[in-house]
């Protein structure tokens, strides 16, 4: 059986527990033990049950998936998550190369949206976030993806 | 995530618990399948203690639900908190899963 913490790891603590960075192995088993982290962190910050229970936990799987997946296969994926001031942040950082967020245009009026299997995960991250982008930063490697969520 | 399966005839109950996500997505699906290649026809998925569903496990159950229909028979999905049906809501999902409150109005289809 693989411990709770596979492919995980606690790079950085603040001593406030408001900023914390992961290094995950390029394995989706990584990703449940660290979503539970970072709903933790949101329920002591105050956010509300359906931000913890639901959209945070969502949202960050749908992250984490996509730069698992698209990033480099034999890379690891950074994640940082901050909580600052009423807002949590979050950056996940992989190898690949990114995609272009303003074509990812797909939704409920799309052509087989109730048929097809896979396709959903950047409308729900846009329905669940208030803001997603994603950053190609010229002359460092890879791409990151940022959310963000006020608390309500 | 656990599920469990309880099949009785040609009725498969399935009890999830914790979230279905891409980590175990494809658990349930090869379960499920492997049941309905042995004939059963109807599928209930009690969410009572579902925590979450992402992109990967709505897929999962679309796929479920598709093949479930293939072969005449029907995939139900049954107590759903507030928050994990707005994801069906949300993705509009709700047009092909209806909801159902209890076990017993699944399996009754009202």
């Amino acid at each position: 059986m693989p411990t709770p913490m596979r492919g995980a790891r606690v790079e950085r603590t603040a001593s406030d527990d408001l900023v914390r960075e992961w290094t995950l192995a390029a394995d989706v088993q990584a990703i449940g033990p660290v979503v539970q982290m970072v709903q933790r962190m949101c329920e002591a910050a105050g956010f509300s049950a359906r931000q913890c229970a639901l959209q945070v936990p969502v949202a960050l799987t749908e992250a984490l998936a996509n730069a698992i997946q698209c990033g480099a296969s034999d890379a690891s994926v950074q994640l940082r998550v901050e909580i600052a001031a009423d807002t949590l942040h979050i950056a996940v950082h992989d190898s690949g190369t990114g995609f272009d967020l303003d074509r990812c245009t797909e939704g409920p009026g799309s052509a087989n949206w109730l048929d097809r299997e896979d396709g959903r995960g950047v409308f729900l991250m846009r329905a669940l976030m208030d803001h997603v982008e994603s950053v190609v930063v010229p002359q460092q490697d890879g791409h990151t993806l940022r959310l963000q969520l006020r608390r309500s | 995530m656990s599920h469990t399966l309880s099949q009785t005839d040609d009725r498969l109950l399935v009890e999830l618990e914790g979230q279905l996500d891409i980590g175990n997505r494809q658990a349930l699906k090869d379960a499920v399948l492997q049941a309905v290649g042995q004939g059963v026809r109807l599928v209930i998925v009690d969410c009572a203690r579902a925590t979450f569903i992402d992109s990967s496990g709505l897929g999962a159950l679309v796929s479920l639900s598709k093949r479930l229909r293939e072969v005449g028979g029907d995939l139900r999905l049954c107590a759903l908190n507030a928050d994990l049906w707005s994801l069906f809501e949300l993705t509009r999902l709700d047009a092909i899963f209806p909801q159902f409150a209890s076990r017993d109005d699944a399996m009754a289809g009202a």
